[in-house]
């Protein structure tokens, strides 16, 4: 318990610094919102007054102190463009991204527990070689590419797929589920090889342990072996893993998104900057960043519920 | 004594191929364990003892190349098919391994580790098995078995962890049992329980038992017969009452000179062995102890003397210049 | 002390030999497709290649022929000369950009882990602020409010690269802070400044720079990554990124607009990461067998 208000206090300087990081970088812009708000019409009269309705003219942490005051209202600003508050469009956003992410885990996940357990179970094989060459060799394409590839085999080629575009879970499952297989098996394409390369090294060194040896001498099965004693202490390793993706793969949702043309929060993200939405592109920023934060935390959190070893330490 | 012989070892070599060249971990050993009966095997650490429990328990390190044969029970275990090995491990040959902390699986229950054993080789239901498991739990001593199942092994002290790891080894009323270091992970003031331990439960079962260790005291009083091993050879080999009467190698005499004795005068300084063993991936021509033994002389360091028979029955050594009757008796 | 430090490298390179020896054939060739793309990188502007941004709307995705050698793409530009000058900015970013992580990182890594206190907790407080952001998110952004230019890009790229380094730095300044050739200067009475710069900074630019190597193969994919959406490498200037999206529009006619600098990119990425992972293994401080 104690781990757990000392991690949950941890949390709360990080997140005000991100709320000031964040502020100030959407500070630095040169010129300034009025500016981008009025576009042809900016007068200097016209900008000096928006500036004083907005605020803008006084000092920057008056201004910082202004803003976190709105947000912990859960008011985030709204959009200048389309009159859409910042929460409105995340919560039609979020569960675009995260269905995404989910699949795109899950299927990296089926990708690359398999071939690690193989690998381990037969590690020094040719078959071991070569598949943690392939992971080595998959580690240096990014997302932009596999989805390139993707698109062409299946939706250009093959005419098997989309290539673009969403339709809501509600709405139609099945044709939700074509739209997502590509994005998803994008992003599961730059997940497996890290999940595999972790988890082999880690099962490789658990059945060197000496209760592998002993779990052999007590004559159970070669399969309970790799898939009990083996793969349940490198299971939090998994954990651990997927924590530490959860950053690449929000940065690789905006890419996906994009390019799939998924109405999520990526797409929000990049909308917002092409279109120069700076009220949006703060508050999904702030959002995303906290969301990660928080995220993060579960993870911990996640992995210390898992491991009766930190479990009972800490109780 | 030659009430059947239930395990012999019959010119057993292990080599481990290294970076520095072949590693002999294990040269030519022959050794018998009649059903019933209890053997030490006592040597220093790299030795090759451990190397030797390892090839009877077929779990020797895969670049490992053993060779001679391992007969246990009529079947060779060195060349046995891998489905039939592993019906026999944990049915009737058990092992307990030197640190229980590393032995037992960090994320499994205690009722897990033990009851997989269980059902993996006896034609028990879940209920069953968990029955014979709190009896074996309380059959190794340990209080409030049907608690314990529920626990991780972090949850246990290192006594009760080794009690376990025995109960475990126990479970399926084995013919051998194999202590591998059973007590020198543990504090010195549990030491004695868990041999006494063994020792009751080797007697209450009638299984055969073989007890490697370091230390001549632990198997003074409690196996049958003792082998002594050096540079990955057996040097000296007698019914454990004859040995410690007359012991005719000087590595075990020196062995035994370094046992803290209780009778010394305080602060009186241990006779440490000077020098250190052989490296094993660079043979000697000669006896492999010559270097550090204070009786060698002429041919020691150019033949290498054989295991061969004393005037006791049953007491062999490989030394050119043993000890002579009446001199070493220490004990 | 010199007797020391020779006493720990042989150490420390006497174990991994193997891997470097097993990965010989790849290693070299890792090392001659990095040298190429330097190569033509630097001299670009002496290789007999047409303009990288000039149009010709009458050869639209002309296939390769002798006057362009890998066709040309959707705007009529010679596509093997964008694709040379797409190397130049992918390494100037993707160099430079690791340069600043790792110089602020570096340092701020080390001061932290020889100093202690208060001034380490400051440090990798911020760098968990830092990590706080996706760092594509975070890429993003900046770039969006400061203006796309590759000046900006390395900039923000390598602010980005400082967290890693800096653990690197911390990591291996922790563990000879307390070794004898430290403790034997601090007792000789020699000063923060001396200590860290003649004892500690030769042996934490090791791993320092075998982790370089790896972040030059992630900055590349990053700066890609932005160009492709549009919003790295402002255009016209030529970048791998970029070519890849704009050769996206046109998959089902001339996917090799597409393909061809994807190809680039991989090989190039891989290359770095090859070699960097094999220098990492030979220079990774295996230092619990000290």
């Amino acid at each position: 318990m104690a781990f757990v208000a000392r991690r949950l206090l941890y949390l709360v300087p990080v997140l005000i610094a991100v709320s000031v990081l964040t502020f100030v970088i959407a500070s630095l812009l040169p010129g300034d919102l009025a500016y981008v708000i009025l576009g042809d019409q900016a007068t200097p009269e016209n900008v000096a007054a928006l500036r004083h309705d907005m605020g803008l003219d006084q000092p920057i942490w008056l201004r910082y102190f202004g803003w976190l005051g709105h947000i912990l209202q859960g008011d985030f600003g709204r959009s200048f463009r389309t009159g859409q508050t910042v929460l409105q469009a995340m919560s039609e956003r979020v569960p675009v991204s995260f269905e995404l992410m989910i699949l795109a885990e899950l299927l990296g996940l089926a990708i690359g527990v398999p071939l690690a357990i193989a690998c381990a179970a037969k590690s020094g094989s040719a078959f071991d070689r070569f598949m943690t060459g392939s992971a080595f060799a998959m580690l240096s394409v990014p997302s932009f590419l596999s989805a390139i590839l993707l698109i062409y085999l299946f939706a250009v080629e093959l005419r098997w797929l989309p290539a673009t575009g969403y339709v809501p879970f509600s709405e139609d499952p099945l044709a939700n589920l074509r739209f997502m297989v590509l994005p998803a098996l994008t992003l599961a394409l730059a997940e497996w090889p890290g999940i595999m390369r972790v988890l082999r090294s880690d099962m490789i060194a658990a059945l060197q342990e000496d209760y592998i040896a002993l779990a052999k001498a007590k004559g159970l099965k070669p399969s309970r072996i790799l898939f009990v004693h083996a793969l349940k202490p490198s299971s939090l390793t998994l954990v651990t893993i997927t924590g530490i993706n959860i950053g690449r793969l929000i940065g690789g949702a905006v890419i996906v998104e994009t390019i799939f043309a998924l109405p999520g929060i990526g797409r929000l993200l990049v909308g917002a900057i092409y279109n120069r939405d700076l009220i949006i592109l703060q508050g999904v920023v702030l959002l995303v960043a906290a969301g990660f934060v928080i995220m993060n935390f579960i993870v911990d959190m996640l992995y210390a519920v898992l491991d009766p070893r930190i479990r009972h330490g800490h109780a | 004594m030659s009430s059947g012989v239930l395990l012999s070892v019959e010119d057993v070599v292990v080599d481990l191929p290294t970076p520095r060249g072949n590693l002999r971990a294990v040269d030519h050993v022959d050794l018998a364990v009649g059903a019933g009966r209890t053997l030490g095997i006592v040597g220093e650490s790299g030795c090759g003892k451990t190397m030797l429990s390892r090839a009877i328990l077929q779990l020797l390190p895969r670049k490992a190349r053993p060779s001679g044969r391992v007969m246990f029970d009529g079947q060779d275990l060195l060349r046995l098919p891998a489905e039939k090995l592993r019906r026999l491990r944990g049915r009737s040959l058990a092992v307990v391994f030197q640190d229980p902390m590393t032995s037992l699986n960090p994320v499994l229950t205690i009722g897990t580790q033990l009851i997989e054993t269980i059902r993996e080789h006896l034609e028990l239901d879940l209920a069953e098995a968990r029955q014979r498991g709190v009896d074996l739990l309380a059959a190794v001593g340990i209080p409030a078995p049907e608690q314990r199942l529920e626990q991780y092994p972090h949850q246990l002290s290192g006594g009760m962890r080794q009690r376990v790891a025995i109960a475990i080894a126990l479970s399926c009323e084995p013919k051998l049992l194999i202590a591998d270091e059973p007590t020198t992970a543990l504090d010195v003031t549990i030491q004695a329980q868990i041999l006494d331990l063994l020792a009751r439960e080797q007697r209450r079962r009638h299984m055969a038992m073989i007890i490697i260790t370091h230390d001549l005291g632990v198997v003074a009083g409690r196996t049958d017969e003792v082998a002594v091993m050096y540079a990955g050879r057996v040097v000296e080999r007698a019914p454990t009452s004859a040995l410690f009467k007359q012991m005719r190698m000087p590595y075990t005499e020196a062995l035994l000179a370094a046992l803290p004795k209780l009778d010394a005068a305080p602060h009186t300084p241990l006779p440490a062995i000077s020098g250190r063993p052989p490296d094993p991936t660079r043979p000697l021509k000669g006896c492999s102890f010559a270097p550090r033994c204070r009786y060698a002389a002429g041919r020691c360091n150019t033949e290498k003397p054989s295991l061969s028979r004393a005037e006791t029955p049953g007491h062999l050594y490989a030394c050119f210049h043993p000890i002579e009757t009446g001199a070493g008796a220490v004990a | 002390m010199a007797t020391l430090e020779l006493g720990l490298e042989e150490d420390v390179s006497a174990a991994p030999v193997r891997p470097a020896r097993r990965l010989g054939a790849l290693f070299r060739l890792a090392i001659g497709w990095m040298m190429l793309v330097f190569a033509v990188a630097i001299l670009a502007d002496m290789l007999p290649l047409p303009s990288p941004t000039d149009m010709d709307m009458l050869e639209k995705r002309a296939p390769f022929s002798f006057e362009h050698w890998l066709g040309t793409d959707g705007f009529g530009r010679d596509e093997l000369a964008r694709l040379v000058y797409g190397a130049r900015v992918s390494l100037v970013v993707g160099l430079c950009a690791p340069v600043i992580g790792l110089t602020i990182g570096g340092a701020l890594g080390m001061l932290a882990g020889y100093f202690r206190g208060r001034f380490e907790t400051f440090v990798v407080g911020s760098m968990d602020v830092l990590l706080a952001f996706p760092p594509l998110v975070l890429a993003l952004a900046v770039t969006a409010y400061l203006g796309q230019s590759i000046f900006n890009l390395t900039c923000i790229l390598g602010v980005l690269g400082i967290p890693a380094f800096m653990r690197v730095a911390r990591a291996a300044t922790l563990s000879l802070a307390r070794r004898e050739f430290v403790i034997a200067a601090q007792a000789l009475g020699a000063t923060h400044a001396r200590i860290l710069l003649r004892e500690l900074l030769p042996n934490v630019l090791l791993p320092l720079l075998a982790y370089f190597l790896l972040v030059v193969a992630v900055t590349i994919v990053v700066e890609s990554a932005l160009s492709f959406l549009g919003l790295g490498v402002p255009p016209p200037v030529p970048s791998w990124g970029s070519m890849i999206g704009e050769g996206r529009e046109s998959l089902d006619v001339a996917p090799r607009l597409a393909f061809i600098p994807a190809i680039a990119m991989f090989l190039t990425v891989l290359s770095f990461n090859l070699v960097g992972d094999t220098m990492r293994a030979l220079t990774d401080p295996r230092q619990g067998a000290l």
